[in-house]
């Protein structure tokens, strides 16, 4: 079976016509409730301001990090660096077998599927619950998450009523709330009995230490507060300088992802449970990951990426996502940011077929709150595929036989009559291109006469 | 008042007859419309397929070509955002090339655009009256370059009426290479342009490319749709 994107996506469009229907209605819903969210503000101020001060972090992100390091510390927090997925495995295993883990509750966090936590855990023997709803859902259907804010969006009502149905035991019928209610069940003795909590973060206030979390459902308080240990896993572009910074990010997060004025719970977490407090974890580990992204940051062309507040917006008016969901780009990160980020963390080879999933329509960069510029970051990783031969010689040979064509207006010409000698031309099979337009669309019909010769016969004189 | 008129490839070769209403209504405006026979294709498929040393040569080539003339006229959204939006990137540290890219970028007008904003016309012409008609905003026309109100209003202003399409500015999915490369995607998203059209005379855009795309898929699922270019429904409302 052949893989990548294209082969993904065909496959996703021909056998799975449900999953396209429920992205498409998911995703307009939300970039119709960000929209209207957007025009209650002033977004357009709004996101130049988010953009500079991520921007501006960017730039010094080392003084920051350390600035974020020192108040977590003197919150209480032990604080670890990774380089890349291993090291992160390393400090969790260790983690726990310190703290005797056998069951962790888990927050979403799109960098814990990055470097591939749940694997680990389960491979230590430890029982892995995740707590967001649809990170639950696909946890049970044994998938990956396939958007980045609403997990399990390419499911339908149907199929996650048949799969609690069958792992569950609710009724084949049962009403949303049923459902609900069922992963509520099983939650809420995970987080009674789970002895860590692994979340993510949002962002993390250099200023104050300050660990930031944005959620609708609560899942993750209760992640970060009732188990013992509280592990959170942090990119090291999730920072933001300053306390008040939170002010716009807060709301513009909210705003992009789902057009909310706010997340329903927002956690500011400073520490571990101190002296004569009621609650809240006795250890707090933040682990500030890298995993590529100080190459992204190196790369100029690119390094904006990291600006990233993983809102989603940008899956949510891709009319590519649209079509097949998450799952087609065979990532962690889909859509126009997964696109741009996944050749920079990984590998940029892998941009000679993701680069190709994007029609260049732009509608994600009217919409990201911190203004990255995917579409021209789309084109600068196809131009390194054709740079780096990493294209097919004959798409090459094609360009430049047509560059050839065009700067000699005689053989443009030539073209131009060529094009006119008849049907079996249009449609013929050595050149696959025309083969493959003609698959969808039917043969190329050309207008009876040029545009020039009709110049030449009617116009030219006038 | 001396305009040249770019063609561009796509409308020379597929919607000739709208380019030439293009030049008609160009001149019963007063226009004088020259037509540089050595012009040939602004080197916009290259570049979004990533061949810029191949775009590179185009673009020098239209840049030649067109030096020197008061204003260029493209029936064409997406080529006049070639022209003026990603042209000057192909020559960044390239002074004196980028400088004339920069040049050319400002001389550059999409049809519709150069109707309103330069000739000041508001009113062709009542040619369209009764005619319904649903509105595909190409991409890069309406959001690179912001050129949304200009056909619009035009064709309004004709007495056709513009029904209201949910999926009006979303991508038809053509997207150059991006409907080859990735056929079966680029149709799923004509798919859901044409399963929200509603019923009109003719599905019109300033995009040959697009309009291509969509009636090329509808053909094959079947389906009747008339499209025109706004090249010729503007001589319509003007001279119909």
């Amino acid at each position: 079976m052949a893989s990548g994107y294209k082969a993904a996506a065909k496959r996703a469009l021909v056998e799975r016509p449900e999953v396209r229907s429920a992205v498409t209605k998911a995703t307009l819903h939300f970039d119709g409730n960000r929209a209207r969210a957007y025009g209650e503000i002033d977004a357009e101020a709004w996101r130049d301001w988010a953009a500079g001060v991520k921007r501006h972090l960017l730039g010094r992100l080392d003084r920051y990090l350390e600035e974020a390091e020192a108040g977590l510390r003197a919150h209480g927090a032990v604080v670890h660096w990774a380089e890349n997925a291993a090291d992160v495995q390393e400090i969790l295993r260790a983690l726990v077998a310190d703290y005797g883990v056998s069951r962790v509750v888990k927050g979403k966090s799109m960098l814990s599927e990055e470097v591939e936590v749940n694997p680990l855990l389960e491979s230590l023997g430890v029982e892995v619950f995740e707590t967001d709803l649809g990170e639950y859902i696909i946890q049970l259907a044994g998938e990956p998450p396939s958007h980045i804010v609403g997990p399990a969006i390419h499911k339908g009502l149907e199929e996650i009523r048949a799969l609690f149905h069958e792992k569950l035991g609710t009724p084949a019928d049962a009403e949303p709330t049923e459902l609900a209610a069922a992963a509520r069940r099983v939650l809420r003795d995970a987080f009674l009995s789970a002895e860590m909590g692994i979340s993510g973060a949002n962002f993390v206030v250099a200023e104050t230490g300050t660990v930031v979390l944005v959620e609708n459902e609560g899942n993750i308080r209760l992640t970060t507060s009732a188990p013992r240990v509280h592990v959170a896993l942090v990119g090291i572009e999730k920072l933001l300088p300053r306390f008040g910074d939170l002010e716009v990010f807060l709301q513009l997060l909210a705003r992009a992802a789902t057009g909310q004025k706010i997340g329903t719970f927002v956690s500011l977490i400073n520490g571990p449970r101190r002296e004569g407090e009621p609650d809240g974890p006795e250890h707090l580990h933040v682990i500030f990951v890298d995993n590529g992204r100080s190459s992204v940051l190196a790369d100029d062309e690119m390094y904006e990426a990291l600006s990233c507040i993983r809102c989603g917006a940008c899956l949510n008016a891709c009319p590519v996502y649209r079509q097949t969901g998450g799952h087609a780009y065979g990532q962690v990160y889909s859509g126009p940011i997964g696109v741009v980020l996944t050749p920079g963390l990984k590998d940029p080879g892998l941009a000679a077929e993701l680069g190709y999933a994007c029609s260049l329509c732009t509608a994600c960069a009217d919409v990201c709150p911190v203004r990255i510029p995917l579409p021209g970051q789309i084109l600068a990783w196809r131009r390194r595929s054709v740079e780096r031969g990493l294209v097919s010689g004959g798409e090459k040979l094609a360009f430049n036989g047509y560059a050839a064509m065009v700067t000699r207006p005689r053989f443009y010409r030539l073209g131009s009559k060529l094009l006119r000698l008849g049907k079996g031309l249009t449609g013929a099979p050595w050149l696959p291109v025309l083969g493959a337009w003609a698959a969808g669309h039917g043969p190329l019909e050309p207008s009876p006469k040029s545009f020039r010769e009709i110049w030449e016969e009617e116009l030219a004189g006038e | 008042m001396r305009v040249a008129f770019f063609v561009t490839c796509l409308a020379d070769q597929f919607f000739a007859e709208a380019a030439a209403d293009a030049v008609r209504l160009l001149r019963s405006l007063g226009v004088e419309v020259v037509f540089p026979r050595e012009q040939t294709c602004c080197g916009q498929p290259a570049y979004n397929a990533g061949h810029w040393d191949a775009a590179r040569k185009m673009a020098l080539h239209t840049q030649q070509v067109f030096a020197g003339y008061d204003y260029v006229v493209l029936p064409s959204g997406s080529c006049t955002t070639m022209v003026r939006a990603y042209t000057p990137r192909l020559f960044e540290g390239d002074r004196p090339r980028y400088e004339a890219a920069l040049d050319l970028a400002g001389r550059t007008y999409e049809l519709s655009e150069f109707l309103v904003k330069v000739l000041d016309v508001g009113d062709l012409g009542r040619g369209l009256e009764g005619m319904k008609l649903a509105y595909h905003h190409g991409c890069h026309v309406s959001r690179e370059l912001g050129i949304r109100q200009e056909p619009v209003s035009l064709l309004e202003a004709a007495g056709a009426e513009i029904v209201p399409w949910e999926a009006d500015n979303e991508c038809c999915g053509f997207g150059g290479v991006f409907a080859v490369k990735n056929a079966p995607v680029s149709l799923a998203m004509a798919d859901r342009k044409l399963d929200t059209l509603p019923a009109v005379d003719a599905l019109t855009s300033a995009d040959g490319a697009c309009l291509m795309h969509m009636a090329g898929r509808a053909r094959t699922r079947g389906l009747n749709l008339k499209v025109r270019h706004l090249a010729s429904l503007l001589w319509e409302a003007r001279n119909g």
